[in-house]
């Protein structure tokens, strides 16, 4: 019964948004202009619609309905209640519903709380909106069905993916999914204000909080699923750029430019047409985000979501949704004036810098993504790994985090250098200090992380300038944001960099008894025992670490067998320390007696995901001190009128 | 130009779909093509294993039929399952040699009593010199070796019945 009314409830929302659509865009013109109203209140409905239907999905896989054919091929009846919860989504079909749900219900956060725009142009959004979402409706419907009953109902269900059975798995997917889905919501008010011919900072206002909305999640998640790789996987890295962790950078990169465009637009009204662009862009790297990891065309470690012709399907929408954008794009952006002009020594330039410098980034992880698949068509295959990525994203980042600091230092539409080179001298100076320092104390270092760690020091001082001779209690909360958010991608720096040049790793045979040293610790052995879980049994090391003589600590690596589905996996042990962390991993068994130990001493490797928080933490306020002064600013504005 | 320009990112775009499209048409293809096909067969001469067939060398290949060889053991599980399908390649005239890899007379005399017998001659490979030379891996694998001596088919694994017929045919392909 309640799959067959979360069923009814999916159709209903998809009917609302056909008639959202239809009578979004038949308002327009000007004889059904009436129409019009009814827009908001429909998509409010739609979203009512399908937070049931999801809800519906989370009470099956709670009670482990079996006889409905998601829940028989994912779940299982034995697995912990969290993951009964979160492997509602950690499916196809169930992360496609929580999708369009996420969508529908930030289309009726746009149709409840946007007042700023004119009418017109959200009614166009709004219907844009629905396209988006009728789209995944249908796809839903016929291709991919998430309440499906078996007949007859299984015994007991297939379980959940081990790698997956982890409460990281609860959080990271929907993270990224509430950052994709904001940046669509940014793309739909592109669309609108293309339609409407609409572009100036009236739209960018509007648009703001949701890219940063989307650009605080995406951060998150991409925090949050870089450290999940780094303790679930066992391999002691944090990014393997693969395939699918690109598809989650690229929207990033591109949500990143255009929350530093938008801004131009919002303040200034310069960046126009390349504002629209960077959002049809955003959006479109979100999609072939979702396309790569659906489709399987990309081999990756993410391939548990795999299906070729549900990746046509998705294909099919990614060519609508954006080669129709594109062709408004091109039919339209002639007709948008352009903005107002600025000095090449401005605010401004440097926002522009350093959107070039994010759009060839990003370009070149696109690149390096898609070549396989370039090649492999042309009958030839290869892999693109680290050493590109590494070698040509890595020198521009470190450009792009120069120019991030002398930005909040330069003043808007003009700026003498002499002035901005003042500014910049104690952080200059600082970080060539740094480096003199690493050069004579730690020589032989690469060249890259050389650099970075003595730029994350001067990128971090830069990175408070903008405070500086500031009254702190009358500064805006969006420039604490701002500087938090940089201070951030200078700690993150620095810990990559750390990483990069200080870990140390051993990977040894040893038998109980025997002592292995690895940077700054002695790490005994003292033996291995057989344990069990409520759905897993384990073989688990007892390590024994100690600092210099200090009191020991325990470590207790394992290596996993799940029983549904039989699955092998390792739990690494980790102890955190103030300066870095001791990361250990059990492998296989020799034929003597003696374990495979793999132990690693990263320094500092914290401070990677510290800067992640810190950016986000940037973001989350700058977004309350947007709302909050565009709500002041309505409220005077009313006073005005009154 | 500036018209042209804006219409450069849904070219690019188009560009992205085609090559998406041709490339979920045709699907991944996973197969490796063997390194082997077209190259001579190198020289070997093996000495005889099993009573009633005569030893295998590069000689007795190179004599202007082309033959299908057959690297087995009685040890490999799968060898037995395929000898049905060796048997049906013999029956459409096909002479089929064998590469005997690391065996013994005592264990391959019953072998063949039960699994059936389709081969002419018999070479021994004792330390898998000959096998290494060929590029495999390991048993089963078989070749379609030309009049010359040339590799035109390297088949991986064992011969289900639905690769008889390929078989047959590269065998045919060959003459």
């Amino acid at each position: 019964m309640i799959a067959e009314a979360g069923l009814g409830a999916l159709w209903l929302a998809a009917a609302l948004s056909l008639l959202q659509l239809f009578f979004g865009f038949a308002a327009l013109k000007p004889p059904a202009e009436e129409l019009g109203r009814s827009v908001r209140p429909i998509a409010i409905a739609q979203a009512a619609m399908v937070v049931i239907a999801f809800l519906c999905l989370i009470q099956l896989f709670l009670r482990t309905d079996l006889s409905v054919k998601l829940v028989a091929e994912n779940s299982h009846s034995l697995k912990p209640w969290l993951y009964k919860f979160a492997g509602a989504w950690g499916n196809h079909e169930g992360s496609m519903l929580l999708w369009v749900t996420v969508l529908a219900v930030a289309g009726a956060a746009v149709a409840l709380f946007e007042r700023r725009l004119p009418e017109r142009t959200l009614i166009a959004t709004l219907a844009a909106q629905a396209t988006i979402g009728l789209g995944f409706y249908i796809f839903l419907l016929f291709a991919s069905n998430p309440f499906d009953r078996l007949e007859p109902p299984p015994v007991e269900g297939n379980g959940l993916n081990p790698l997956l059975q982890d409460p990281g798995l609860a959080f990271h997917p929907p993270t990224l999914y509430f950052g994709y889905v904001g940046i669509s919501i940014a793309f739909s008010f592109a669309v609108g204000a293309l339609l409407t011919r609409d572009v100036g900072p009236a739209f960018a206002r509007a648009m703001r909080p949701w890219v940063l909305g989307a650009w605080i999640f995406l951060t998150t998640g991409i925090t949050a699923g870089s450290y999940w790789a780094y303790y679930e996987l066992g391999w002691g890295g944090w990014w393997f750029w693969d395939p699918v962790e690109n598809a989650s950078l690229m929207p990033w990169l591109a949500a990143t430019a255009l929350l530093h465009s938008v801004t131009v637009l919002a303040t200034r009204d310069g960046l126009r047409a390349w504002t629209v662009m960077l959002a049809v862009v955003a959006f479109s790297m979100s999609m072939i985000g979702t396309f790569l990891v659906r489709s399987g065309i990309l081999t990756s470690v993410h391939a548990f979501a795999v299906d070729p012709r549900r990746g046509f399907f998705i294909l099919i929408l990614l060519a609508l949704y954006i080669g129709g954008a594109l062709t408004l794009y091109g039919l339209r952006v002639g007709t948008v004036k352009e903005g107002s002009t600025f000095e090449p020594v401005s605010r401004e330039g440097a926002l522009v810098v350093n959107n070039l410098l994010l759009s060839v980034v990003l370009g070149l992880v696109l690149i390096g993504t898609l070549y396989p698949l370039v090649t492999e068509a042309m009958g030839d295959k290869v892999s693109v790994g680290p050493p590109y990525f590494n070698s040509v994203a890595g020198p521009i980042a470190l450009l792009l985090v120069v120019i991030m600091v002398a930005g909040p230092l330069l003043r808007w539409r003009r700026d003498r250098l002499k002035a901005l080179g003042q500014r910049l001298a104690l952080p200059v100076l600082l970080a060539a200090l740094a480096l003199l320092a690493l050069v004579l104390f730690a020589p032989g270092m690469h060249i890259l992380p050389l650099l970075g760690l003595a730029l994350s020091l001067g990128v971090g001082a830069g990175s408070l300038a903008p405070l500086w001779k500031r009254n702190l209690r009358r500064t805006p909360l969006f420039i604490y944001g701002m500087v938090i958010a940089h201070l951030g991608i200078a700690v993150s720096l620095a810990g990559m960099a750390c990483d990069s040049a200080f870990t140390q790793e051993k990977l040894v045979a040893a038998r109980p008894g025997e002592t292995v040293s690895v940077g700054p610790y002695d790490v005994k052995f003292l033996g291995v025992e057989p344990i069990a879980g409520p759905n897993w049994t384990a073989i688990q090391a007892t390590l024994s670490a100690s600092r210099g003589g200090g009191t020991p600590f325990t470590l207790t690596p394992q290596a996993r067998m799940f029983s549904a589905p039989p699955t092998e996996t390792s739990e690494t042990s980790i102890a955190t320390r103030l300066d870095g962390q001791l990361y250990t991993v059990i492998g296989k068994p020799g034929d003597d007696g003696r374990w495979q130990l793999r132990l690693w001493w990263k320094p500092f490797v914290t401070l990677i995901w510290l800067g992640g928080a810190m950016i986000a933490f940037g973001g989350v306020l700058s977004l309350i001190g947007r709302v909050l002064r565009g709500r002041r600013a309505r409220r005077e504005e009313e006073e005005a009128y009154a | 130009m500036r018209r042209t320009i804006l219409w450069l990112p849904l070219g690019l775009f188009l560009l992205f779909v085609a090559v998406v499209i041709f490339q979920l048409r045709h699907g991944s293809d996973t197969t490796i093509r063997s390194q082997m096909i077209g190259k001579a067969m190198p020289e070997f001469a093996l000495q005889p294993i099993v009573p009633g067939h005569a030893g295998l060398s590069l000689a007795d290949l190179k004599s202007g039929q082309p033959h299908l060889v057959n690297v087995f053991a009685s040890w490999c599980l799968p060898c037995r399952v395929e000898a049905p399908q060796l048997m049906a390649l013999k029956q459409r005239g096909i002479p089929i040699e064998g590469i005997a890899v690391r065996d013994r007379t005592e264990d391959l005399t019953p072998f063949l009593a039960q699994a059936g017998d389709p081969f002419d001659r018999i070479g021994s490979d004792p330390q898998s010199r000959v096998q290494f030379d060929l590029g495999s891996s390991g048993v089963p694998e078989s070749y379609v070796i030309d009049g010359k001596g040339v590799i035109r088919l390297q088949h991986i694994g064992d011969i289900r019945p639905e690769d008889v017929d390929d078989i047959a045919r590269a065998w045919e392909a060959a003459k």
